[in-house]
């Protein structure tokens, strides 16, 4: 049930875009207007997550720590897991962000013959983790060829390095393959292993369901379908100069795979900032990774720090002050 | 702490780069390529017979796939004809065959690959018309 | 309540297969040796906690107040308000389950609940539905579901079966530490007065008496005393230590659990003898007599509360700086939460050690230094004579505190000063240690008697670490810098790997002192003849 209703809206999107391209002619709705929502939903719900997030304080510095501390002079610090100084905290932040160091460490617990609990290095997620990460960015900066006009050096390098292998015409792009496979790892793991089964929700199979038919279906336009090329930049440059225009080569035939394509990124768009995949912002904002392990050399200030109730140190002599006395310890007041 | 002065700078970097297509484009107008038919061989043809060896919308989606099968037919095969979906026979040659007629490669084959930067490698080996030295 | 009978061969058989039902739908148990009784309602008094009311865990109803969905749903919205890290880790998880298998607990009872993301979504679920658009309209669909008083029991199984020992926040992607969950719940149950017996009591203790155990200023002076005592037998010489003195330079600050029962007291053996050997112008409080704060475990005001006292006393008596002993959670709270609470510190002075001139850098701006770094120095300085032969009865791993590792990372100066009083010192598997360690399965109030077999479960990891350096190196000791440690995990490796002894660092570094004018040591700190150096004549 978890993994089926994600799976059946998926097709109902599928189904939705190819029908009312198809059958209900609503090329406008679903290539101009609901790309255009979709955008803002996404940057204006972006920002909103963040404000919200931001308007909670960070009243005490809480850095896992995970190396020596700053110490003594001749104690060797780790000065990347457990950092002393703000370049530290960008390194070990950029560690975190560009190669996923935490989950690098990953290990795997095992019983073994019922007695001795054994650890091992179990690095799959976090590679089919970076893989899914890299090849995303990677196909997502290709695709600026669709948006800039005079299309950047850099981009097309880019995308010429991701066709390197020069198999087929066009170029098969190894993004193509590496996301697939790790979509179908991401997957099938979560599947498979009784414990993530145990703990995924439908809003962990919908967004990996999503993206796998946005990647089919972009992979079937480059490869097998064949949608007019020249039509779809003119169709995306009108979109981003504010002119849209709906080529007469995509209203016809194979264009609806470019409308299906382009309502489901949408969708993806639309959905992110009320989802789980807000980790992408968040993971720039975590506490416990963000901060400088310094609390014993600097003050930390807590905004809504407040006055406390205690108890004094004169209340407790004057609780104790005979027995204190009697046993010889001084007291303030005799 | 609230962190604003890295939040707020943070936000703002975040905007530019998901507003990039609509800034780097603000002011520049849509213009669709047209590649030209309009060569000297072109234009000798008689006018019912200006055609491609196939249909136009099977060459625009299909013509690097062709040209792949020629070359690989021509290299490893030895085999140098082609016949058309409607039975005709051509010369599997991207020089003698293609440009004979689009000679203009920078009015034609360009127009789309520039506009879509797209690289073909079927100038690594051939050489270029002369009319794109100038 | 039966005894906890189990054998250790049956609580190993662990059962690791998830149920049938989902998590949501499957009722959480509320089981035998798993839990904490409840507290008693005049401790809770005491300290003036919101609705104490007489209840048991054991009991259908829990009498919770009237208001007590509001409660729960106003505490959330002000902590959401309050915590970035609880806002942030309500709201990132992606439920990769890297943490799964980290936790000791899930390691040594197989419960799915006890998976770190499964024991946050316990919490989040609740948050989803009550403060997200997409849990109030899609529900269960978007992992959301309602607040029910069977939630608020399985918040309380579970968020006190988590020792907030940060080892899943090392393994998560985004940094999500459960510790901040866990807190961010048991404040949440404090407000509906769901405390536990063996917090609520230490806590009022050390409000009104200074310390968790309720010892009294006298108390602690004789406690002392028969230290000095057992001191005077082993080596020879008297010592005098201070109490409440004015004008003394250091205040020194440990916790009380170090002043009760073994092997704590041989640690504060080892405190007393060191400071004595160094001529140390220092002195104990019996006002601040406690180092660890057992309030972090109930709520961040309560924590402030107690700890309050040990900048007043330093204030009040007027010391340059303060030296804290072996303990875990207090260094936690003294590194990440003592200054922002009642700082500046400006009272005092910059710490600088009388014996060797070390300024310490790294505790500057709170003022207080970690007795592990103190040694360390004094030794890198040559300022001990140290024999380590007394120490070659014992084959010494090293046990990291979860919070002197992950909530602060003192690893390297335990082990430099084990290693300069032992000859025979081995560390457990890689995946065990520093960062990685594994609590003793006791910690932030848990070490009850009534709660064995979640103890020795959760103890189980760490015991099995000590297995493996006992079979494949003799190790006979397992030392560490937690007060807590000392006490809780002589029963998890007497139950586990019966044949290991625990012991604070400076018991050792004080079986190895050379102190001037000693006499020629026959017995160890703990009075057992040592081997070799029994009495000749």
């Amino acid at each position: 049930m978890k993994m089926l209703l994600p799976f059946v809206a998926v097709m109902a999107l599928v189904a939705a875009a190819l029908m009312a391209v198809n059958v209900a002619n609503l090329h406008f709705l679903f290539g101009v207007a609901i790309p255009y929502i979709a955008f803002a939903v996404f940057t204006a719900g972006f920002v909103y997550r963040i404000v919200k997030w931001a308007s909670s304080p960070v009243p005490f510095r809480i850095p896992t720590t995970c190396g020596q501390e700053f110490s003594l002079p001749w104690v060797k610090q780790n000065k990347i897991e457990n950092p002393s100084t703000a370049t530290g905290v960008i390194i070990r932040m950029a560690l975190e962000i560009f190669l996923f160091r935490s989950l690098f460490r990953n290990i795997k617990a095992e019983l073994r013959d019922g007695q001795k609990i054994v650890y091992g290095s179990d690095k799959w997620l976090w590679l089919a983790g970076l893989a899914f990460h890299w090849t995303f960015l990677v196909i997502l900066v290709r695709h600026l060829r669709f948006f800039v006009g005079d299309v950047p050096m850099s981009i097309a390098m880019l995308e010429h390095l991701d066709g390197f292998l020069q198999i087929g015409v066009p170029m098969i792009y190894i993004t193509d393959g590496v996301i697939l496979a790790a979509i179908g790892y991401l997957f099938i793991r979560r599947v498979l292993l009784p414990q993530i089964r145990y703990i995924s929700l439908p809003a962990d199979y919908f967004p990996l369901f999503l993206i796998a038919a946005i990647v089919v279906s972009g992979i079937l336009m480059r490869y097998i379908v064949k949608v007019d090329v020249v039509g779809v930049k003119n169709f995306t440059m009108g979109l981003v100069t504010f002119t849209p225009v709906i080529p007469a080569t995509l209203m016809q035939g194979n264009g609806a795979w470019f409308f299906l394509h382009v309502f489901l990124i949408s969708v993806l768009f639309a959905y992110f900032p009320f989802s789980k995949l807000m980790h992408m912002g968040g993971v720039f904002m975590s506490p416990t990774r963000n901060m400088i392990n310094n609390s014993r050399m600097v003050r930390h200030v807590n905004p809504w720090n407040y006055p406390v109730h205690v108890h004094t140190y004169e209340e407790y002599e004057n609780d104790f002050r005979d027995k204190m006395k009697a046993a010889g310890i001084p007291v303030e007041k005799e | 702490m609230y962190n604003s002065g890295k939040i707020i700078p943070g936000i703002i970097i975040f905007l530019a780069i998901v507003t990039f297509p609509f800034w780097s484009n603000a002011g520049k107008t849509n213009v669709k390529p047209e590649p030209k038919i309009d060569t000297p061989a072109i234009q000798q043809m008689p006018e019912g017979e200006r055609k491609c060896i196939e249909s136009k919308e099977f060459m625009k989606a299909g013509h690097m796939q062709m040209l792949n099968d020629w070359r690989d037919s021509v290299i490893r095969g030895g085999d140098r004809v082609f016949v058309s979906s409607t039975g005709k026979h051509y010369n599997m040659s991207l020089q003698n065959e293609c440009l004979r007629c689009h000679s203009n490669k920078k009015d034609f084959c360009d127009k789309c690959h520039k506009y879509l930067a797209v690289k073909p490698y079927c100038w690594d080996c051939h050489i270029e018309p002369k009319e794109n030295k100038s | 309540m039966a005894k906890f009978t189990a054998k250790p061969k049956d609580l190993i058989n662990i059962d690791y297969t998830t149920p049938k039902t989902e998590w949501m739908d499957t009722p959480t148990e509320i089981r035998e040796h798993m839990f904490c009784h409840a507290t008693k309602a005049k401790d809770l008094e005491t300290v003036e906690f919101p609705n104490i009311h007489e209840w048991r865990p054991q009991d259908e109803d829990w009498k919770l107040p009237a208001n007590w969905e509001q409660t729960i749903l106003q505490g959330m919205q002000d902590l959401l308000k309050k915590y970035r890290s609880f806002q942030l880790f309500m709201d990132i998880c992606v439920r990769c389950g890297a943490c799964a298998d980290k936790c000791h607990f899930f390691i040594g009872s197989g419960d799915p609940k006890n998976m770190p993301v499964l024991r946050a979504e316990l919490m989040r679920s609740v948050y989803r539905g009550n403060f997200t658009l997409a849990g109030k309209i899609l529900k269960k669909l978007a992992g959301a579901r309602k607040l029910t008083p069977a939630v608020i029991k399985e918040w309380w199984y579970y968020f006190y079966q988590c020792t907030e020992c940060r080892r899943c926040s090392v393994f998560c992607p985004y940094g999500i530490d459960t510790a901040e969950v866990t807190m961010m719940a048991r404040e949440l149950l404090n407000l509906l007065g769901l405390q536990l017996g063996w917090i609520g009591g230490p806590v009022a203790n050390c409000y009104m008496k200074g310390n968790h155990l309720g010892l009294e200023p006298h108390t602690i002076k004789s406690s002392v005393e028969f230290f000095l005592d057992d001191i005077k037998e082993i080596t020879g010489i008297t010592i005098e230590p201070t109490f409440n003195r004015k004008g003394a330079e250091i205040l020194f600050v440990t916790p009380s659990g170090d002043l009760f029962a073994n092997p704590g007291t041989y640690t504060a053996m080892g405190y007393l003898m060191l400071f004595h050997e160094l001529g140390l112008d220092y002195t104990w409080s019996t006002y601040a007599s406690e180092g660890g704060n057992f309030g972090f475990f109930t709520s961040n005001e309560m924590a402030k509360r107690l700890n309050s006292k040990i900048y007043a006393e330093a204030k009040r008596l007027g010391v340059k700086w303060i030296l804290g002993g072996e303990c875990g959670h207090m260094w936690r709270v003294i590194h990440q939460y003592m200054d922002t609470w009642q700082g500046p510190a400006d009272f005092l002075q910059e710490p600088v050690s009388p014996i060797t001139g070390t300024k310490f850098e790294n505790a500057k701006a709170t003022k207080m230094v970690h007795i592990a770094e103190f040694t360390a120095d004094l030794i890198k300085n040559n300022k001990l004579k140290l024999d380590k032969s007394r120490n070659d009865h014992l084959v010494v791993t090293y046990h990291d505190s979860c919070n002197t590792a992950r909530g602060m990372g003192m690893l390297e100066e335990p082990r430099y000063i084990i290693n300069n009083v032992c000859n025979h010192f081995h560390e457990m598997p890689e995946d065990t240690i520093k960062e990685k360690t594994f609590c003793c399965g006791s910690g932030t109030g848990l070490n009850a008697s009534e709660n064995m077999e979640l103890r020795m479960r959760g103890g189980l990891p760490r015991a099995n670490a000590v297995k493996f350096v006992k079979e494949k190196h003799g190790v006979n000791m397992l030392a560490n810098v937690c007060a807590i440690d000392r006490a809780t995990l002589s029963a998890s490796v007497d139950y586990w790997v019966p044949g290991t002894a625990v012991c604070g660092t400076h018991e050792l570094v004080a079986n190895a002192l050379v102190m001037k004018g000693e006499k020629e040591r026959t017995l160890d700190i703990r009075l057992e003849p040592l081997p070799g150096k029994e009495a000749s004549e």
